[in-house]
């Protein structure tokens, strides 16, 4: 079936099976490998994507679902002038081990930061408590987050 | 190739169900999805609920709360009436799953997957929910304790959707308590839990307490003795000792691989004991906590 979405800002139209899982769609149809999958059964955000700018899980979602949709992978997010000030942020901290995690816990920050600007520490430890990281990463990254929340001028081009 | 339809309103959906009666129905996915990926299931095709907005929202109607079926986790969270009229349900709804679970997941989901580990079920029993199912042609009402049938089994019968649940308004209760415990505290499936609603007098007076337990049983476990053995007691170490004790018998929990029987029944009675703290107000803390800001 053809499914019509927004994907990084630009309107695609595409043929695929309905019942494609959105992670296989974005990997393997459309190239966009820095969607990871890791369990492929909700449980560890590896595959987070943003919906309509709300985290969701791509493992979990089915290609018709897409229909309409404005979806954020974490190729998105980055420009031609670099990458995201937040992802300048989680290098800064030291908030990248592995990197398995990492566009998981990009995004869900994102998330998160739309909704609310200067989340507290709290706050950032609950948004990602959905994204497992292995390397045990999670201080430098909660560092991260919160420090662009709170210097974001020293970060913004 | 396994046909996929987007139902927008319910003409859309009978007539894809008239069409496909065959088809699995589903909304967030997040755990059919799953029963597909591991092989337990194999639908010839599927129709999702997630853009009936009919389906979606809390709205009052004279004594009683509508929660429809196809309201997120996360939109009830922050949903004025849900926080304010039925807190217990909202904490349980904060325990389930992860962020991410809670964006996808709904509220009729949990219920018609009617897993023993449910979070939301336990707090829905106590609130004296009843589940309000449609059709074509008719719409019908049950009690929760009625459409649980079993593990994963509902009253749902072919061409039957869970439209939603109503809930009284006001409920006559000042105290709840919800404990889950699991192996972390997000994305952990319940090992145990219990959910509580007591209504405590001025003199400290336990009037009135109701109790569900989730995960140690094959639905969720009530206990009419438990709490008619609180009723008129203080809730002190040696009556709740006693309540925890017929806790322990009520309920009948399972070895599995999270965690074996006897642990389950242990702390499913020494959930029991926590309901003193929840009176006094000092719900247990978890012991570590994030550096403040």
């Amino acid at each position: 079936m053809k499914i019509r979405f927004c994907l990084n800002g630009k309107n695609l139209e595409i043929e695929t099976r309905p019942d494609r899982r959105v992670v296989d769609l974005m990997r393997e149809d459309l190239g966009l490998t820095g969607t990871k999958e890791s369990c492929g059964s909700g449980e560890c955000g590896s595959c987070t994507i943003l919906v309509d700018g709300q985290a969701r899980l791509s493992c979990i979602m089915l290609a018709a679902q897409l229909e309409g949709r404005s979806v954020t992978t974490i190729e998105g997010i980055s420009g031609e002038e670099g990458l995201h000030p937040l992802q300048e942020a989680f290098i800064a901290h030291g908030a990248v081990q592995c990197g398995y995690c990492t566009p998981g816990m990009v995004l869900t920050s994102l998330a998160l930061l739309g909704r609310k600007p200067c989340p507290t520490r709290k706050e950032i430890r609950e948004a990602i408590s959905g994204n497992l990281c292995r390397c045990t990463g999670y201080q430098k990254i909660v560092d991260a987050v919160k420090t662009f929340a709170s210097e974001r001028k020293v970060y913004q081009r | 190739m396994r046909r996929v339809f987007l139902a927008n309103n319910t003409n859309e959906l009978w007539d894809m169900l008239r069409q496909y009666p065959e088809a699995a129905i589903y909304a967030g996915g997040t755990d059919l999805l799953v029963r597909m990926r591991k092989g337990i299931c194999d639908p010839s095709a599927l129709i999702c609920l997630e853009r009936m907005d009919c389906l979606k929202g809390v709205r009052e109607e004279g004594d009683q709360i509508f929660i429809g079926a196809c309201t997120s986790h996360t939109a009830l969270l922050a949903d004025p009436i849900v926080q304010r009229s039925f807190p217990v349900l909202a904490a349980a709804i904060s325990r389930l799953g992860s962020p991410h679970i809670r964006n996808m997941g709904t509220i009729g989901g949990n219920i018609v997957t009617a897993s023993p580990a449910g979070d939301t079920l336990p707090p829905l029993y106590i609130l004296g929910a009843a589940v309000e199912i449609m059709s074509m042609d008719k719409t019908r009402r049950l009690s929760l304790a009625d459409f649980i049938r079993g593990p994963g089994h509902t009253d749902l019968k072919p061409g039957e959707i869970l439209a939603g649940v109503w809930i009284k308004k006001d409920q006559p209760y000042n105290i709840f308590s919800l404990e889950k415990v699991g192996q972390r505290k997000a994305l952990a499936i319940s090992i145990a839990s219990l959910a509580a609603l007591l209504r405590v007098s001025g003199e400290g007076i336990i009037e009135e307490a109701r109790l569900a337990w989730g995960s140690v049983g094959p639905t969720v476990t009530v206990s009419k003795e438990a709490e008619s053995f609180l009723a008129g007691k203080r809730p002190e170490p040696g009556a709740l000792g006693e309540a925890a004790r017929i806790a322990m018998d009520a309920v009948s929990p399972i070895d599995d691989v999270r965690a074996s029987k006897s642990y389950r029944r242990l702390v499913s009675g020494n959930l029991v004991l926590r309901l003193g703290a929840s009176v006094d107000g000092n719900s247990p803390q978890p012991a570590w906590l994030p550096p403040a800001d």
